[in-house]
């Protein structure tokens, strides 16, 4: 079979008819992929709940409601987990520009009377090796079980409370302030 | 050539990576760790495999003039195809490599085997060429990932490998720069130094 030639018409019909089945194929696979790709998302959020709040019973995805902050499109969604009918803690989605590299998003989980249960990094592009070391236990773990009222969220080398990372004090210094968001809002009106 | 020689040359002779030096963006940024090298290289191979067999076949369709944009479209539909599996199927490894799937259509290596290979040869070849080219590209990748993780994170495939000296509470002291990206090049450019050196002999 000879190549076609490249007269104008055919060009035209050519591109046209690679672009429409090209366009129309990939219509399919996104129907196809749209539920699992939803179900992995939503998936991957419960079990962050489930991280950092204590046993519950409820669906705290049904009931989430969100808070808003200083950023209109950046509201903080707040996950509620009861047991029965009674509030066992709250799982509060927040986030910092300040990480090294930008956006850094954690789940925190606050007993109902504030005191910080626990965290779970969503995401973040930290250096890998320095930064990312605060997704450790080593780091996160001296925020349980203490309450921002009487904690000063802040590193110490600011004056605060909290052990920086070694050789990662912006990025622990954007972990801290993502969870003072969280706590802040969350106390300030977000309680329902 | 025999179908041998055209699936074997994509590891050492023709090596993507090391050898032609195409595809280096993805090839320089997702390598931190072995299972991303390998992850990146067998979804470029997928691509490459299924965009070698289209172009394979409709090559005696596509003007001479519009084929760059042709080939281009049918590339990044498989691209997205993969992407959007991915997200589906595969959560942490979609996460792991993040923006470097959508950039596989821009890849160098990809294109460049569709216009010189497939859009001149039969489906099998092109089939074989896109293979071998692919599993050579993971090869160099995954090799490349492993140095590097095993240097700057003391581990291969997360299995850790006690070659560094330890600190006190047990974890390694390790050379970080190498998972770092300055550390991308300078594994990169020694890697190709000894191919070279074997590639004489």
């Amino acid at each position: 079979m000879a190549k076609r030639e490249s007269t104008f018409i055919n060009m035209v019909v050519t591109l046209f008819a690679v672009t429409f089945i090209a366009s129309a194929t990939l219509g399919g696979i996104y129907e196809l992929t749209k539920e699992p790709i939803a179900k992995a998302k939503l998936e991957k959020k419960l079990k962050a709940i489930q991280l950092v709040v204590p046993e519950f019973d409820n669906d705290p995805n049904s009931e989430m409601y969100t808070i808003k902050t200083e950023n209109d499109d950046m509201p903080l969604e707040v996950y509620p987990a009861k047991k029965g009918d009674k509030l066992v803690g709250v799982a509060v989605k927040s986030y910092t520009m300040k990480g090294y590299s930008g956006l850094i998003q954690l789940m925190v989980g606050f007993k109902p009377d504030g005191t910080i249960n626990k965290i779970s990094v969503l995401q973040h592009a930290e250096t890998p090796g320095l930064g990312t070391k605060m997704t450790d236990a080593s780091f996160k773990d001296q925020f349980y079980g203490k309450n921002p009222a009487d904690f000063n969220l802040e590193v110490k080398k600011d004056g605060g409370d909290v052990d920086a990372i070694t050789a990662a004090t912006i990025s622990s210094r954007a972990f801290c302030d993502a969870v003072k968001r969280a706590y802040d809002q969350y106390m300030k009106g977000g309680k329902k | 050539m025999n179908q041998k020689q055209n699936f074997t040359k994509g590891f050492i002779k023709d090596n993507a990576v090391f050898v032609m030096l195409l595809g280096l963006c993805p090839t320089l940024a997702v390598t931190s760790s072995a299972v991303n090298g390998l992850g990146m290289g067998l979804a470029t191979t997928f691509v490459l495999v299924m965009a070698n067999i289209v172009v394979a076949l409709v090559k005696n369709l596509i003007p001479e003039k519009v084929r760059i944009p042709s080939f281009i479209v049918i590339i990044a539909s498989f691209v997205t195809i993969v992407d959007l599996t991915m997200a589906g199927f595969l959560p942490s490894l979609h996460e792991a490599l993040g923006i470097f799937i959508p950039l596989i259509v821009v890849n160098c290596l990809v294109l460049g085997r569709a216009e010189a290979f497939a859009s001149k040869n039969n489906i099998v070849s092109s089939i074989v060429d896109g293979l071998g080219m692919g599993l050579g590209f993971a090869f160099a990748l995954t090799l490349l990932g492993a140095v590097r993780e095993l240097l700057g994170a003391g581990s291969v495939f997360g299995l850790s490998i006690p070659i560094f000296p330890t600190t006190e509470d047990g974890a390694p002291i390790t050379m970080l720069l190498f998972v770092l990206a300055p550390g991308a090049f300078i594994a990169l450019g020694y890697l190709i130094a000894i191919i070279n050196r074997f590639k004489k002999s």
